[in-house]
């Protein structure tokens, strides 16, 4: 990454001249554009079709009708969608950025499955049941995970390769914990079993306003976080002849990707590659920048993540595939693909 | 990763030259002989057996350590010869072999994904050959037999598809590991599938085999998997001396006259094959093929991959972690994957703490 973006990086430090910021910006707009054109169909594709103009019915005139009960009920899916979408998109390009690895992504640094097995810790033996509740347990594990994994891959001499393994091998191991404790204990094999894929389907209002402000809380933290992580991407030395404050920022991102990923896992399950296909499709034609990259990926990610749900509710129908499971058929190949095109060195 | 290969790529200084001997025949044949190497592995299989005779003795029936041996060997009388030899010898014959093919088929891909972590269950070959049972389970409501087969099928494409989608003018084992964790990303994606769209029993009985157990395994599974270890082990052990000077680097090795690519594939299909038919008969027991080759390095502190050694302590460990499951669970009440894969992430954490010290990983 660092290698091939060299030219572009140094293209951005004179002022990117106007034409540039306005054809960004409008790109910008058009990925909004795109994202509410995906929304609508999230409202309008499943069991039961609806036209646009029975969507734009339940939406502003809703007055009771069988077509409105349903825009209301994927209507809470549509939000949480919009809302995770935006928070694994913003928490994947803050990890790349932070660890300086194209490959950083929340599901692979095993930063899901940490939340995942405190959640179901919390819920199984500790009795916790409110999504309020075992939020903070997703925290925990996201954090504890995410610290440990940065630690084990190397800290700052991590490569892509021993932070993915070091992931994949905690993730490996924390599934086995999940998995013994389906066997031991059949009410939770019930419940957790749809959760440990990753769905939309659970989503209430109730759901959104719980995890609600702890996304903003993150989307904010991060957005704000774009600039001095630029410079973090920079390299320690010039960073710090930048004058950046490295081990303030690394902190503040590490909390921000904790977060946005905890409270998207509890509110979800895991649901990987989303912020790491996102970030990288972004930056071909944003370049380097994350103040440019950091409002597309929040504004495209919940556009592959509710287009992923839309194509589990159209094969399955009239049942449906979980969204995890539709973005990790689609993710790893395009990993696999970006793991093929890059030279060693740049890895 | 560039310092990381070198120091891997640095021929480690052969420790205690001094065991190390060499045996000359007058022909002129030469084999190297480490003394210590050898006393492990004679150790080694000493545990496995005592350790299978010690589950062979447990159960609802208990029997003496003694009378085992002696109705092993055809002295026992009629009731131990039922239970020895007709329930339980095959489900302990059937670990030992499992932990036997999963040792060596770590050992295998960890010394060409020249990583300790690069073992089957990280790189997906474990989610696959589950994804292909699950398909007989869920789908098929499939008998013993045919999850058996649709186990070793699935491991066997995703060996296959790991490999050639790893392929790029030959295979390195950062690529080999990357793409594994990516097929297993998908794999893992599809067996979630499966399960939510099971129905309650057969959910269960899918979690159940996902963990790997060896509950109910008879002399039918214990004939195949000789046959297959018994091809492949011979195999594998005639192109070690290639596999050696592998770990030297693609070019060294090329320079010293070892065709690295055929090496490497003899060596990665006869793994797959190894951990693909281990799991279709136990389940993916995890970990075993992750921490028996480090843990046989470590006894024999001898650099190269210890083929042999970690063939012998894979099945010593899996015999004793099923006794250890059903000593510490009774029986039949969790599966010896639970064990193994709790025990082994905690050494898999030892393990990462140390390896990241000498930054070897």
């Amino acid at each position: 990454m660092l290698v091939d973006s060299v030219p572009e990086q140094r293209a951005e430090r004179a002022p990117a001249p106007p034409t540039r910021r306005a054809v960004r910006s409008a790109g910008l707009l058009v990925a909004v554009a795109i994202l509410a054109v995906v929304a609508v169909a999230s409202i309008a594709v499943g069991a039961k079709e609806l036209s646009v103009a029975q969507v734009w019915h339940g939406l502003f005139a809703d007055s009771g009708t069988y077509a409105d009960v349903v825009v209301d009920e994927r209507l809470a899916r549509t939000v949480l969608g919009l809302l995770v979408g935006a928070a694994l998109g913003l928490s994947g390009a803050v990890l790349q950025a932070l660890t300086r690895n194209p490959l950083a992504d929340p599901g692979l640094l095993g930063i899901n499955a940490g939340a995942s097995a405190a959640v179901v810790t919390a819920i199984t033996f500790l009795g916790v049941t409110s999504l309020t509740g075992y939020v903070w347990f997703a925290f925990l594990g996201a954090a504890a995970v995410g610290a440990l994994v940065w630690f084990l891959g190397g800290s700052r001499g991590a490569t892509p390769v021993r932070l993915a393994l070091a992931g994949t091998a905690i993730s490996a191991a924390l599934y086995g914990y999940l998995q013994a404790v389906m066997i031991m204990d059949e009410a939770a094999l019930a419940r957790m079993r749809f959760w440990t894929v990753g769905s939309l389907s659970s989503a209430t209002d109730g759901t959104i306003r719980q995890v609600l402000p702890f996304l903003v809380a993150g989307t904010v933290l991060a957005l704000a976080l774009a600039r001095p992580l630029n410079a973090v991407e920079m390299g320690d030395d010039t960073a710090k002849a930048l004058g950046a404050n490295l081990n303030r920022t690394r902190a503040l991102a590490m909390l921000a990707a904790t977060v946005l990923c905890g409270a998207a896992t509890a509110a979800c399950g895991p649901i990987v590659f989303v912020g790491l296909m996102v970030p990288h499709i972004v930056r071909s034609f944003t370049g380097p920048d994350l103040r440019w990259i950091m409002p597309y990926a929040a504004v495209l990610s919940p556009v592959l993540l509710l287009g992923s749900d839309v194509i589990g509710r159209v094969v399955a129908r009239p049942s449906e595939v979980q969204v995890g499971i539709i973005t990790a058929i689609i993710g790893g190949p395009v990993f696999i693909f970006l793991v093929r095109r890059r030279r060693t060195a740049q890895l | 990763m560039r310092t990381a290969e070198t120091t891997e790529k640095t021929p480690q200084a052969p420790t205690g030259t001094g065991r190390r001997r060499a045996l000359r025949t007058p022909g002129g044949l030469s084999v190297r002989l480490d003394t210590r190497a050898l006393v492990v592995v004679v150790l080694l299989l000493a545990a496995a057996f005592a350790a299978s005779v010690v589950l062979i003795g447990t159960g609802d029936f208990p029997i003496s350590f003694g009378d085992v041996v002696k109705t092993l060997f055809g002295e026992g009388n009629p009731g131990q010869e039922l239970v020895v030899n007709e329930l339980r010898l095959p489900r302990v014959l059937v670990g030992l072999l499992v932990g036997a093919s999963l040792g060596l088929g770590g050992a295998l891909f960890q010394a060409v994904s020249r990583n300790p972590l690069g073992s089957p269950d990280v790189l997906g070959l474990g989610q696959g050959a589950t994804a292909g049972a699950l398909v007989m389970i869920v789908l098929f409501s499939g008998t013993t037999t045919q999850v058996t087969v649709g186990a070793l099928v699935g491991g066997l494409v995703t060996g296959a598809a790991i490999y050639l989608l790893a392929w790029k003018r030959g295979v390195h084992g950062y690529r080999l590991v990357l793409v594994g964790i990516g097929v297993s990303a998908v794999a893992s994606a599809v067996n979630g599938y499966l399960i939510t769209k099971a129905d309650f029993v057969d959910a269960a009985r899918a979690v159940v085999w996902m963990t790997g157990t060896l509950d109910g395994r008879d002399w039918k599974q214990v004939w195949p998997l000789l046959a297959l270890v018994g091809v492949l082990v011979p195999l594998v052990l005639t192109h070690a001396r290639g596999l050696r000077m592998t770990e030297m680097g693609d070019d060294v090795s090329h320079a010293l006259g070892v065709r690295v690519e055929r090496v490497r594939l003899v060596l990665m299909v006869s793994a797959v094959l190894l951990t693909a038919a281990a799991t279709a008969a136990a389940g993916p027991v995890g970990f075993v093929a992750l921490t028996a080759p480090q843990l046989a390095r470590r006894l024999t502190r001898s650099p190269g991959p210890n083929l042999v050694a970690s063939l012998c302590m894979g099945a010593a460990l899996l015999v004793t972690a099923d006794w250890a499951s059903q000593r510490l669970f009774g029986d039949g009440q969790l599966p010896v994957g639970v064990v193994t894969g709790v025990l082994g992430g905690v050494y898999l954490l030892w393990l990462l703490v140390t390896e990241r010290k000498a930054g070897r990983i």
